[in-house]
């Protein structure tokens, strides 16, 4: 079985010292080894920003796609081999904006893959613009007056369009979100780890320090039921004083592959691909 | 023999299928045939038409004019009156022909038949008025009717018998109103020829059966007029072909989940019309960088934006060369009818296969959703390239996905083995699919890219010359133009012009040497294209440094007829000659 150094490779990140994607690494990396899988088995599709460069570093199949795409090249990786175990690795530019449609789609379809989205509120690659999670008010290079528009909330977004495991770590806490990683993993169905990572060259408001002080972990709350919608809601809801992470929501629906008839019995790619015979529907056209 | 039918009335009608049905008559009657359908971007109302062209040799398109005319409703008859031929007729929902006779040349005989109703007596529904028309022409005609009353019987057993019997009433009310009340039919014979049973085919149906038959298990797309018969009749063999179909969320993910798809292993495919393929640019040159096989048709209609969207046009013949950031190998292939269809599309698979590029087939709605009789189809081999098989995998130590090689093709494999872990790489790469900036990788990775395609314009075949090697006048031009182009020459060798036609099948890798010859040699050389700017004129002139003497081009939305070619040539002739 594998471990997590196992799935490490020879190159050396290039992310700012204390970028909270090293914690999002090291929790990734640890999950994989707790998920049994092995590097060959498994598929990372990242998009582009910050967290892009991640397949250069997790020893696994990747797909370093294009900006905000990254779902859709997975649903076809998914579709046509669905015992690859996939993972989609996207920022919240890639995944609450220009990914916005495909984010839905996918979480309708209840696809059996996790998102794990790099959340730092904020484009850094492109040196610090407003992103869609960037607080209202919140001045930026590219919106030096303040963000006008209120935030998207990834998390109640995903509790109405039908993601069937809904979750939110922190890069500061790499313990904690391995393990969401990995049950998210293990979960059959659509899985989103929406991930507080601090960005500390650009965003001086939501760093480590503001997200230690309040960040509080529902499963230590008595009686927080991941099976109750109106809780989930509510808790989804809660974003001052108090930030909850954690598992807020989890069902069991079947899969997307699940209701296609003709992946029944295997993955496509199975299937041996040779010239086939259209005789019999030929007969349509006479 | 050569027949010319005509079918118009609004939208709801049943005009396309009535044509369909009309058609496969004559083709199970042995003869060939070709039809197209006019109609507006609506579901009801609106005017809409289906030519039906029968003879008994091959029959490459519609014509300019109509032996027979069947106005659903008196608006066809005022908006086609003028394109009757001298000898035709029109059949027309009534009981008496009007005094005016809609203003119609006294040449052109009338023939009303009350087709409402004939159905109404029989207890039909109001668009079975199509089915009587269809046993009227066939009396008029001279026709077989057991051949319809055959084909109605196959076309409806899956409803019930009530709606086989039902037709097959209509359609024999229609005839025997005819053999009664004008025994001495049109003066128009048409008859049954020899025991050949023709398919009729769409170029859609042709570019998905040939998609089918080359193994492609799937195909992602979003409906958009004139691609959407593709995404329609794979989605009905679905479950018949272990297929996975995909209506996807739009052309973006239409795209990206067939990339998806042919990065897991499997062959697949996406199409849409120039506006769902605008959206799809960005992710052709990610196929393109991660050379991820794959295979698109674009099915051109008028554009910019909407512009027409159920009529056709050639405008984006550049924009398919062109499209995406970058400089990298692609293949773009225009069939020009229903056969090279099938073909392109077996073709297109290996070619994505075999040098790991994205193959554009290049089409557009005058072929996608026209039929045409086509006896037999001929399977492209499957040739997947460079795969590395299971076995071959056991052995590797060190598997480089992009490896550099004179060819310029890297062995691919299926991901899933152990020995076989990699990356595909949106960013410029070294020869592992790891992100590398420096810039002796790159010129050589751009190298190697390119390389492919001196191989693949070896391997294409040359452009097809119809017709003598020595002409007065030679044609070059690509796509669906070719139907209208082969029955032109027809017209002019009647005119004493001999012609021939350059096919220009293969459009990137240009197919430099070929075209050049026949240029050089040619007395005068007119390039004929559905588009306004002559794109392909200019595609000579930018490949071969050699200019084509005129133009015959055409941008009203509507496919060019043999007779507006033939005329424009004897024109230019004409002209020259002076």
């Amino acid at each position: 079985m594998a471990e997590s150094k196992d799935f490490r490779t020879d190159k050396k990140p290039v992310w700012c010292p204390g970028c909270g994607n090293f914690g999002i690494l090291t929790a990734l990396r640890g999950a994989l080894a707790d998920s049994g899988y092995e590097p060959h088995q498994l598929m990372i599709v990242s998009g582009i920003g910050c967290h892009g460069a991640v397949i250069q570093y997790v020893n696994a199949n990747g797909f370093h796609s294009i900006h905000g795409r990254t779902l859709p090249v997975a649903t076809g990786i998914h579709l046509a081999n669905h015992e690859l175990c996939i993972l989609t690795m996207v920022g919240d530019g890639d995944g609450y904006g220009i990914g916005m449609g495909h984010f839905i789609h996918a979480m309708r379809r209840n696809l059996d893959m996790t998102q794990i989205v790099h959340n730092n509120k904020l484009y850094s690659l492109t040196t610090g613009q407003t992103s869609p999670t960037t607080d209202k008010g919140r001045p930026t290079k590219s919106t030096p007056f303040g963000v006008i528009e209120i935030p998207v909330n990834p998390l109640t977004l995903a509790l109405s369009s039908g993601a069937t495991y809904i979750s939110r770590g922190f890069a500061g806490d790499p313990p904690h979100l391995r393990k969401l990683i990995a049950d998210a993993m293990a979960h059959k169905g659509f899985a989103l780890v929406d991930v507080l990572q601090p960005c500390i060259t650009f965003n001086h408001a939501n760093t480590n320090a503001f997200y230690k002080e309040r960040v509080y972990k529902l499963e230590d709350e008595t009686g927080y039921d991941p099976g109750d919608r109106q809780a989930a809601y509510e808790r989804a809801l809660e974003w001052g004083e108090r930030i909850p992470i954690g598992l807020f929501y989890r069902e069991s629906r079947p899969t997307y592959e699940d209701e296609v008839v003709t992946l029944k019995d295997m993955p496509l790619v199975k299937r041996p691909i040779k010239g086939v015979d259209i005789t019999k529907t030929l007969e349509q056209f006479l | 023999m050569e027949f010319s039918w005509m079918v118009g009335g609004e939208a709801g009608f049943g005009i396309m299928a009535s044509g369909l049905t009309l058609s496969k008559t004559f083709a199970r009657g042995g003869l060939h045939v070709f039809d197209t359908i006019e109609y507006p971007s609506l579901i009801r109302g609106g005017h809409n038409t289906c030519m039906v062209r029968t003879a008994n040799r091959e029959v490459h398109s519609h014509t300019g004019y109509i032996d027979m005319l069947v106005a659903l409703n008196e608006e066809t008859i005022h908006l086609h009156k003028d394109e009757m031929a001298q000898t035709g007729c029109i059949l027309f929902d009534g009981m008496h022909e009007p005094e005016d006779r809609f203003g119609v040349h006294a040449d052109i005989s009338l023939f009303p038949i009350p087709l409402g109703d004939i159905v109404k007596d029989i207890g039909g529904r109001p668009i079975m008025r199509n089915t009587a028309a269809i046993g009227a022409t066939i009396a008029l005609i001279g026709y077989d009717l057991s051949i319809l009353e055959d084909l109605l019987a196959d076309m409806f057993k899956r409803k019930s018998e009530d709606v086989v019997r039902d037709n097959i009433h209509v359609a024999r009310a229609g005839y025997d109103f005819m053999m009664d009340n004008h025994p001495g039919g049109s003066g128009i014979i048409v008859k049954p020829q020899d025991n050949y049973r023709r398919m009729v085919v769409t170029g859609n149906e042709a570019v998905g059966l040939g998609a089918l038959s080359a193994g492609c298990t799937f195909y992602s797309a979003y409906p958009m007029t004139p691609a959407s018969g593709i995404l329609h009749f794979l989605a009905a063999e679905e479950r018949n072909y272990n297929l996975v179909v995909k209506h996807t969320e739009d052309e973006l993910a239409a795209i990206l989940m067939a990339i998806g798809a042919s990065h897991a292993g499997v062959r697949a495919m996406t199409a849409s019309s120039g506006g769902g393929f605008s959206l799809m640019v960005e992710a052709l040159g990610l196929a393109a960088m991660t050379e991820t096989p794959l295979v698109i048709m674009e099915g051109q209609r008028p554009g910019p934006s909407t512009g027409l969207a159920t009529r056709t046009e050639q405008g984006d013949l550049r924009f398919v060369l062109h499209a995406s950031q970058g400089d990298f190998p692609r293949v773009v292939i225009a069939p020009g009818d229903v056969e090279e269809c099938f073909q392109a599309a077996g073709h297109a698979f290996n070619l994505a296969e075999k040098y790991q590029v994205p193959v554009i087939i290049l089409t557009d709605k005058f072929l996608t959703e026209s039929h045409k009789t086509v006896l037999a189809f001929e399977p492209v081999p499957v040739d997947r390239g460079m795969l590395l098989d299971e076995a071959h995998l056991d052995r590797i130590t060190d598997y480089k996905r992009y490896e550099i090689t004179d060819s310029g093709i890297s062995p691919r494999i299926i991901p899933g083995h152990r020995n076989g872990v990699f990356r595909a790489n949106s960013n410029e790469h070294d020869e592992y699919g790891f992100d590398l900036e420096d810039p002796l990788n790159r010129t050589a990775m751009m190298d190697k890219r390119m390389r492919k395609l001196e191989q693949i314009a070896s391997e294409l075949p040359e452009p097809h010359l119809y017709g003598p090697q020595k002409a007065d006048v030679t044609l070059l031009s690509w796509g669906s133009t070719k139907g209208p182009i082969l029955e032109a020459m027809l017209l002019l060798k009647n005119n004493n012009i001999t012609v021939n036609f350059l096919q220009i099948m293969n459009l990137h890798p240009f197919p430099l040497e070929k075209v050049t010859r026949i240029m050089k040699r040619a007395t005068l050389t007119i390039d004929v294209e559905n588009n306004k700017t002559a794109q392909l004129a200019g595609l000579i002139r930018e490949h071969t440094g050699l200019k084509v003497d005129e133009k015959i081009l055409k941008y009203s939305g509507r496919p060019f007829t043999p007779e507006e070619i033939a005329n424009s040539v004897a024109e230019v002739v004409e002209h020259g000659r002076k």
